[in-house]
């Protein structure tokens, strides 16, 4: 049986010009459902063929520090920010309906049912895929996070700057 | 007609699983080499068409069978 023609056209002026071969997706939102979309849209860009970036910054920067780290920062502030928000990619909360991390346990577990990878695999994937992983180097300071609180694998801390410099004639998603 | 070179058995598994496996797989194969993909997501139908589109590579064959989608990719 032969399927029906696919709803999702793309335009072909967009197709013949290759404009948009590259993505920079600016990661700013820690949550849980926020970053699994940053991960299926960056594993997604790699597999289309674009070279992709993510830019860390803010509270995605908490998806980057390793599972096992409790409390990051130099100072009380930034450990309490730390202690009421754990970071790393396996304590993430739902920014929506999280009920004291029922939540993301029942999002985790559809998500089981569903074969659909998760944010910490897809993370995996990308790095072996060619993804670059950009933190934002001012969060980093305001934050009190060091390199090694942080996953191996990412690129060097960049600014603001460098960032929209790589996102000229780039697709941009801010998540 | 050439033989298929690979067979990618991506059935049962979600968004973006199937597409980002093909890649890879694809990666591994010569140009003109065909990979067969069976998946099951319905999405799959719409995302094989814009990922040969966007790609380059050539959906040779599309059809379903008992809710299997079957895809035949040539590689560019």
């Amino acid at each position: 049986m032969a399927v029906e023609e696919a709803t999702l056209e793309i335009p072909a002026h967009q197709h013949e010009e290759h404009k948009h071969d590259r993505l920079v997706i600016i990661a700013w939102s820690g949550d849980l459902d926020k970053v699994w979309p940053q991960m299926i849209l960056a594993t997604t860009g790699a597999a289309m063929g674009m070279q992709t970036t993510i830019f860390f910054t803010f509270w995605g920067l908490f998806s980057l520090v390793k599972n096992e780290k409790h409390i990051t920062g130099e100072n009380w502030m930034q450990k309490m920010v730390a202690m009421m928000d754990r970071p790393g990619m396996e304590h993430l909360k739902l920014g929506k309906m999280n009920f004291a991390g029922a939540g993301p346990a029942m999002m985790k577990k559809l998500a089981k049912e569903h074969n659909v990878a998760s944010p910490g695999e897809l993370l995996q994937m990308a790095v072996d895929m060619g993804v670059k992983l950009v933190p934002c180097q001012m969060t980093m300071d305001l934050l009190g996070l060091k390199r090694e609180d942080m996953i191996d694998g990412l690129g060097e801390p960049a600014g603001a700057t460098a960032m929209l410099l790589e996102a000229q004639d780039a697709v941009t998603l801010f998540i | 007609m050439s033989t298929i070179a690979k067979t990618l058995d991506l059935k049962g598994l979600s968004c973006p699983l199937p597409i980002v496996k093909t890649a890879q797989a694809v990666k591994e194969l010569a140009s003109g080499d065909l990979i067969e993909a069976l998946a099951t997501d319905p999405g799959s139908v719409a995302d094989f068409t814009a990922w040969c589109k966007s790609t380059g590579h050539e959906l040779v064959e599309r059809s379903e069978t008992g809710g299997v989608y079957r895809f035949v990719i040539k590689k560019k």
